[in-house]
């Protein structure tokens, strides 16, 4: 549990527009334990789905990426396109956001799972698409023999995603991405493939780096939390810290944003505003305009994730003592809300 | 939704003996199955066959001779003005049910015109397959490259398409034809080729530039899939409706672009023939003797159309999400 797979460190990137540069993600840095399950949360727009892209190499050639990705003491960014294409899918493997669209319509569930083995394994089409069943079948889709031989849009989007898992773990990857995985599904599907993406992460003992904006979903599974805002690492805890004692007022707020099921008929307490533009980030703090506890020097001076008093906790804030000191910090915005 | 669809299908049955190996239904044999349940399609490919069989059989090809006694290039005298002898309708000028010496008639220095029309079918049907494919296959790949890695590729591949539009393919054509107007139809299908891939290629690149930005290719970028495997495992069968109903298409037009070609006399020439060179050299004579006329005209369009419907049947064969049978 305790060898690092995966190191990320400063990630930076940008794509040119007409308007400038858009600096979608500054400078991100996490590490990726062997069968632990990190969760990155933000808003839209917030950079987390673009780092992900970014260690895929599924980004436009224009965008320009800096930083560095090791995957075990290997260099992503520097690898040959060979040593890319063998690495994905084997090694790391991507679960996408929209199952509708992630799988090709021409061919069966069945023979596109297939096709990710043998990209990866000479074998005979009968192996891989035995191999296929075997997954289908691991992710809990039934009579997984004759839904092989299925087209994507005879599934259900449930289904879809059972699937997309399975081939996912098709090549026993380290390191499985899951893109907001439950988005695009109906709430009561949502719990049964988080459940099976644990299920399976543990059969073929890989990681996770799980992304999402919910964070019902990162409390069920994930053992830490990056917290994103504006293209960068904002708060970076064990999950239990980030519910409990959150040290960055916009992980504050966020937790304060989710209905509570006793306030029936209460009013929702959103974080008001919206996130900076990328193109031209004004200086300082990027949460400082919607910051219940700004400061002058939160205008000016950007702040860097520090370790805070709590171990393995560290936060980019200049005033996390007084999120700390706050009883409950989620009220921090209630009183802000009411104004408004 | 149709979950149920497959598991209640008859022979799909949930046998626990079954091995874990299993027998999926590839593309083709999907496409095969439900081509051959397409009415339309078969009547064409039916049509087709009978064309190309009697075609072939009839005068005979590359020197082994056919069960038609003629040949298409010796002369005799005209029996009946040249008039069709072929009776299909017994009960109009009680004959019966006869071929007769000439069926299709005679032109006028006493050829036989069916034989004259067979090798007509025959020429036309080489040149219009050869452009049909030649023409598809570089439009294909140059549509797919261009349209899948962009940038200078697509640059340079569709700046040549775009020069290749401005020249006029009858000037080309008349020139290639002035130059080496005795390599034969064969020749004449490449140079037409060569240059009417161009409307294909654009088409192509239309659905790949869509096709790229789809997820799934992402997902087969991400699964470790080379670019080489995402064209052409991933991309093509997704375009491939289209570039059957242009290969079709271009089957068609190809007939006529020979036609007119050989009308203005760079494209085949005589002793040697092709329906459309038929047509034109006996235009004058329609209000005379219109069977000159009918009989090449019968052929192209029944080629022409069974060509079409047999390139529907394919499009629709090659759609899964079409799960229609057509009636």
């Amino acid at each position: 549990m305790d060898t690092e797979i995966l190191s990320v460190s400063d990630l930076t990137v940008g794509f040119p527009t007409e308007d400038g540069l858009v600096t979608a993600v500054r400078g991100v840095t996490y590490t990726l334990k062997e069968r632990e399950v990190l969760a990155i949360v933000g808003e839209s727009g917030s950079g987390k789905s673009v780092s992900a892209m970014a260690l895929m190499g599924l980004l436009p050639k224009t965008a320009r990426i800096t930083g560095s990705i090791q995957y075990r003491g290997e260099e992503v960014l520097e690898m040959s396109p060979k040593r890319y294409r063998e690495i994905r899918g084997q090694n790391i493997a991507m679960i996408f956001q929209d199952p509708m669209t992630s799988m090709n319509p021409v061919y069966t569930v069945g023979d596109q799972l297939a096709e990710a083995y043998r990209s990866h394994h000479r074998v005979e089409r009968k192996v891989a698409l035995g191999k296929a069943v075997e997954m289908l079948d691991r992710v809990g889709i039934p009579q997984a023999k004759d839904r092989a031989r299925s087209y994507p849009h005879e599934f259900s989007g449930g289904m879809r995603q059972r699937a997309m898992i399975a081939m996912a773990i098709i090549n026993s990857p380290d390191i499985i991405i899951a893109d907001e995985p439950t988005t695009a599904l109906d709430v009561t599907v949502q719990a049964q493939i988080l459940e099976t993406l644990i299920e399976v992460k543990d059969s073929v003992d890989a990681a996770v780096i799980l992304i999402t904006h919910d964070l019902g979903v990162v409390a069920g599974m994930a053992h830490r939390v990056l917290v994103m805002y504006a293209g960068r690492g904002v708060e970076r805890a064990e999950v239990s810290d980030i519910y409990t004692r959150p040290r960055m007022p916009y992980t504050a707020g966020l937790l304060g944003s989710i209905p509570a099921l006793d306030s029936a008929g209460g009013r929702l307490h959103p974080i008001g505003g919206a996130p900076p533009s990328l193109i031209r980030l004004p200086p300082g703090c990027p949460f400082s305009p919607r910051c219940p506890l700004v400061t002058e020097r939160c205008q000016t001076e950007e702040p860097e994730l520090l370790a805070t008093d709590l171990p393995h906790h560290e936060v980019a804030c200049h005033n996390w003592q007084q999120v700390a000191a706050a009883a409950d910090p989620t009220l921090l915005f209630r009183t802000e809300a009411v104004e408004a | 939704m149709s979950l149920a669809n497959s598991a209640m299908e008859p022979g799909l049955s949930n046998d626990p003996e079954r091995e874990f190996t299993i027998e999926a239904r590839t593309q083709v044999q999907m496409v095969r199955s439900s081509f051959f349940r397409h009415r339309g399609a078969m009547i064409g490919l039916g049509a087709l066959v009978f064309v190309v069989v009697i075609a072939y059989t009839s005068i005979g090809f590359w020197g082994i001779p056919g069960w038609w006694g003629l040949d298409f290039s010796s002369t005799g005298t005209l029996v009946n003005e040249g008039k069709p002898t072929l009776d299909l309708i017994p009960w109009l000028d009680g004959d019966g049910l006869s071929i007769g010496a000439h069926p299709f008639g005679q032109d006028n220095i006493g050829r036989d015109y069916f034989a004259l029309t067979m090798r007509g079918t025959q020429v036309s049907l080489m040149v219009a397959f050869v452009i049909g494919i030649l023409s598809t296959f570089i439009g294909t790949v140059a549509g797919a490259i261009s349209g899948y890695y962009g940038g200078k590729s697509e640059a340079v591949i569709m700046r040549f398409t775009d020069l290749l539009l401005t020249i006029p393919l009858l000037i080309v054509a008349a020139v290639v034809g002035n130059g080496f107007g005795d390599s034969g139809p064969f020749f004449l299908a490449v140079v037409i080729s060569l240059l009417i891939w161009t409307s294909l290629a654009r088409l192509v690149r239309g659905e790949f530039l869509s096709l790229r930005e789809k997820e799934f290719v992402e997902a087969a970028r991400a699964m470790g899939a080379s670019s080489t495997r995402i064209i052409f495992r991933h991309m093509l069968p997704n375009a491939i409706g289209t570039i059957i109903v242009s290969a079709t298409l271009t089957i068609a037009a190809a007939i006529l672009i020979e036609a007119a070609l050989s009308y203005l006399g760079y494209g085949v020439r005589a002793p040697d023939t092709s329906l459309g060179l038929l047509i034109s050299t006996y235009q004058t004579a329609f209000s005379t003797r219109p069977w000159l006329f009918w009989y090449p005209g019968i052929f192209i369009v029944v080629i022409a159309l069974s060509v079409n419907f047999i390139g529907d049947g394919l499009r629709d064969a090659f759609d899964p999400r079409q799960t229609r049978v057509r009636a």
